[in-house]
């Protein structure tokens, strides 16, 4: 809808995504040891300033899904694809759910995260991949 | 603390008028409710109006002023943004207004134009009311928050899509006798479950449409109403607000509304009233689930229950606590800044006896509205009685 000038990075948010395919994923936490993400300067649950990152669990847990038929034009070429909220402990975050058939994804499956490109845009978008054995993550 | 009266009630048709423009809208539904208040226009001393997608679809900001002059008022105004809950916004300002003393009479109202755009622009429009970051870039449409919400609440707490779509199938038959509705037609469960999928578990009919419309109110004093001889026998009596971090993913339930919870005891409180004196309840349904999870929040119906409250009767129209007379967001249409304020006329037609529903609640004396905001980001309660 809205034209915007290519390339402005999202401070924090784009940084994230940039740890997550350098194999660093991480949160951000609070001296109450509260979990969150950026771009938070202050802890969302209990107001407190005195933030750091810390090294996010290596495997998260599909905790809910849908099969999007119907999406918004910039996911167009996507659809249908399937969208999931895993809880990785500490945060919970929400990401397409790739290398899977929709079937076949279920709640409670062990996913780690990664970032892909989406085929109607290109643009970067987080992303949950399975993990069937040890061997991937 | 003055008594806040609804004096005025004014609704154009909820559908599809591409081609009506909200400050067009907004004429029809503020002449309508000044009308039925029979107050001077020159009496109305602001006018607070709700809308939320006004840049994206007219590019067309700064609204508030456009609308008092479209309703024939000279008055500072100003406009509300809270996603859908944006026409609720702008009464619960306007009940604490009254209530202090600073005012006497105020028009108050919603609009939304949503058909003029594209499904996928509307759908794309709708999306922003999610976190940009976190949710929309990861591909999550309004419905799919919602079907994220339902698939959690079917793993948490049981139940179907075929109790779901009870849901629906009530409140389409709800609306069948109410002309402004933007679908009076009947369908079954069948025609629900067997609809094309848009976010699993949520198919067509699972959803509200996109719609365009306006919705009015006139809300005065008890003293102004008074003097002026005013037919005002509905007031809003309580008022509350609840809200929650903006994406779903960083809130304590995937499939409960905590503001809704916040927000309906604060309204019950406000009104020193409890759950159990609600005799008709408009709620937002703006997806089938949504109407499961507002009536377990606002303790209408017990925690897991909720699912099967459309299926077993009880929130029909001829059960115990009817719920979603007007046909709700899901039959009666969604233009969403409309929608709050819509849900206070309805209530109030219902409570004084000319809405063609009121005969089903004939001895109701108390009654509530709740309206949502993204994923009950904000919920907005307001308790309604019979005061005169
Ligand atoms: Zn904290």
């Amino acid at each position: 809808m809205s034209e915007q000038r290519d390339h402005v990075r999202d401070d924090g948010f784009d940084d994230w995504l940039d740890a997550i395919e350098n194999g660093e994923p991480y949160y951000l936490t609070c001296s109450e040891e509260h979990g969150f993400l950026p771009p938070r300067h202050v802890c969302p649950a209990c107001g407190s300033a005195d933030v750091e990152p810390a090294p996010l669990p290596a495997t998260g847990t599909l905790e809910t899904f849908t099969v999007t038929s119907v999406s918004t034009p910039t996911f167009e070429d996507d659809a249908p694809y399937v969208v999931a909220i895993a809880d990785f402990g500490p945060v919970r975050f929400t990401g397409l759910v790739v290398e899977r058939d929709a079937d076949d994804v279920e709640i409670g499956m062990t996913v780690e995260p990664d970032v892909v490109s989406s085929e109607t845009t290109g643009e970067r978008v987080l992303a949950f991949r399975w993990c069937s054995t040890s061997w991937c993550c | 603390m003055s008594e806040v009266r609804v004096a005025g009630v004014g609704l154009t048709p909820f559908g599809e008028y591409a081609e009506r423009t909200t400050r067009e809208l907004f004429a029809e539904a503020s002449a309508s409710a000044i009308d039925d208040a029979d107050v001077a226009r020159t009496d109305v001393e602001e006018v607070l109006y709700g809308n939320f997608l006004g840049e994206l679809s007219e590019r067309q900001g700064h609204q508030g002023p456009l609308m008092a002059e479209a309703a024939g008022v000279q008055a500072p105004a100003a406009r509300y943004e809270a996603a859908c809950a944006s026409g609720s916004a702008p009464v619960r300002e306007a009940v604490k207004r009254i209530r202090s003393g600073e005012s006497d009479v105020l028009l108050v109202g919603g609009a939304e134009r949503m058909t003029n755009l594209t499904t996928g622009d509307a759908t794309e429009a709708l999306a922003t009311a999610a976190d940009d970051l976190w949710e929309v870039r990861a591909g999550v449409t309004f419905p799919g928050a919602y079907a994220l919400m339902a698939r959690a609440y079917f793993d948490t707490y049981g139940g179907s899509r075929e109790a779901l779509a009870h849901v629906a199938v009530k409140n389409h038959e709800h609306a069948l006798s109410n002309e402004r509705a933007h679908h009076q037609q009947a369908i079954a469960v069948s025609d629900v479950l067997e609809a094309p999928q848009i976010s699993s578990p949520l198919g067509l009919y699972d959803s509200c449409p996109i719609s365009d419309g306006a919705a009015a109110l006139v809300l005065t004093s008890e003293s102004y109403a008074e003097e002026h001889d005013l037919d005002a026998s509905v007031a809003i009596t309580g008022t509350g607000q609840g809200g929650d971090r903006l994406a779903l993913h960083d809130r304590e339930f995937l499939a409960r509304s905590p503001a809704t919870r916040r927000a309906g005891e604060r309204a019950y409180d406000d009104a020193g009233i409890s759950a159990d004196e609600v005799d008709v309840a408009e709620v937002h349904d703006c997806f089938t689930i949504a109407e499961v999870l507002a009536i377990e929040a606002l303790d209408l119906e017990p925690i897991g229950e909720g699912i099967s409250a459309a299926r077993d009767g009880r929130t029909t129209i001829d059960g115990d606590r009817p719920v979603n007379l007007s046909g709700g967001l899901k039959a009666k249409g969604h233009p969403v800044g409309a929608t709050g304020t819509a849900q206070i006329a309805e209530i109030a037609a219902l409570l004084r006896g000319d809405h063609p529903n009121s005969e089903y609640v004939e001895d109701a004396t108390t009654a509530l509205t709740h309206n949502a905001g993204g994923t009950v980001a904000t919920a907005i309660v307001h308790v309604l009685e019979v005061v005169a």
